[in-house]
């Protein structure tokens, strides 16, 4: 049975489109679902995709996290449902606590709009699952605000327990420890900066995202975080 | 009663201000070079209404814990005074 992804939408989130577009492409259905809601409608995994969600005032993610369908994604993470933040999506989860840390401007105060090399750190992951350890991948990333901090202790038990998921092999924008992406303990909570939706396809430059979006539709399938 | 609070937004100690660090390199440029430890922050003013200054505060204390500052990076200070004009 095909995977029904949910794609939260929030007034000024742009990336929607295209995560629906990628889903489709690997099988599964997606499914938007509005920021006002509060409740998933039964889907198998959520992403929160890219863009400036309400704005973007205060702080990135700092108004989305009050939304009534968090309170339902938060809910369905608990559960052990795969949820996937990216870009703006991963500055969500950070604020309403489902991954730990915070992202902050970039180093030299850049936007940055290239292609990176990232390293696939782990594959206990529910957006690795399907991936080579070690291998590299040519995606996009499109931010401001893709400095990763945390304290250092979160950044021992990130590192102790293999919890990075992915590495930028040249860091663009002062990440600590080069931080492209993280999961949370139980590993069914997944934030990255880059855009695998913008890698899923030779004719936009990289497909390398493909494996990415393969690995959260068997996990979606699977029903249960990938440990 | 109401009260104006001026809430003072900053980097926690030990958290990487790349604001801060694109400031201080750009002011040797100018000739000012002997500015250090330049740290960018924001500024929030409300006005609020409480019962006294000590529930005003500890109101103002909660929103900043919930929205207006995140913890994990930030720190905030809080100064409340009587508000310039009531309304």
């Amino acid at each position: 049975m095909s995977a029904r992804v949910g794609i939260v939408v929030f007034p000024g989130t742009n990336c929607e489109l295209d995560v629906a577009w990628a889903v489709g492409r690997f099988g599964g259905t997606p499914e938007t679902l509005w920021h006002a809601d509060a409740e998933l409608r039964g889907v198998d995994a959520v992403v929160v995709p890219g863009g400036f969600a309400h704005g973007d005032y205060l702080r990135t993610g700092a108004i989305a996290r009050f939304s009534p369908v968090m309170d339902a994604v938060a809910r369905f993470a608990a559960a052990g449902g795969p949820v996937v933040g990216i870009c703006n999506g991963f500055q969500v989860l950070t604020e309403a606590g489902l991954l730990p840390g915070a992202l902050q401007k970039n180093a030299g105060l850049s936007f940055l709009c290239e292609t990176v090399e990232c390293r696939v750190e782990t594959t206990r992951s529910a957006l690795t699952a399907l991936a080579d350890p070690g291998r590299v991948l040519r995606l996009p990333i499109n931010h401001f605000e893709g400095n990763y901090v945390c304290d250092d202790a979160t950044r021992r038990r990130l590192r102790d327990d293999d919890r990075v998921v992915l590495r930028y092999v040249r860091n663009p924008n002062g990440s600590l420890d080069d931080i492209a992406g993280i999961c949370n303990e139980q590993r069914n909570v997944v934030g990255l900066m880059p855009h695998p939706e913008r890698a899923a396809e030779p004719l936009l430059g990289s497909s390398d995202g493909a494996v990415l979006l393969r690995s959260l539709l068997a996990s979606a399938t699977e029903g249960a975080a990938v440990a | 009663m109401r009260f104006e609070a001026r809430v003072e937004i900053t980097h926690l100690p030990g958290i990487a201000d790349p604001q801060g660090a694109t400031v201080e390199r750009s002011l040797p440029a100018l000739g000012y070079d002997n500015v250090s430890q330049v740290r960018v922050g924001k500024s929030i003013r409300l006005v609020i209404d409480a019962p006294d200054a000590t529930a005003a505060r500890a109101q103002v204390d909660e929103m900043c814990h919930r929205l207006l500052a995140n913890p994990v990076i930030e720190a905030y200070a809080i100064e409340l005074g009587e508000p310039a004009a009531a309304t």
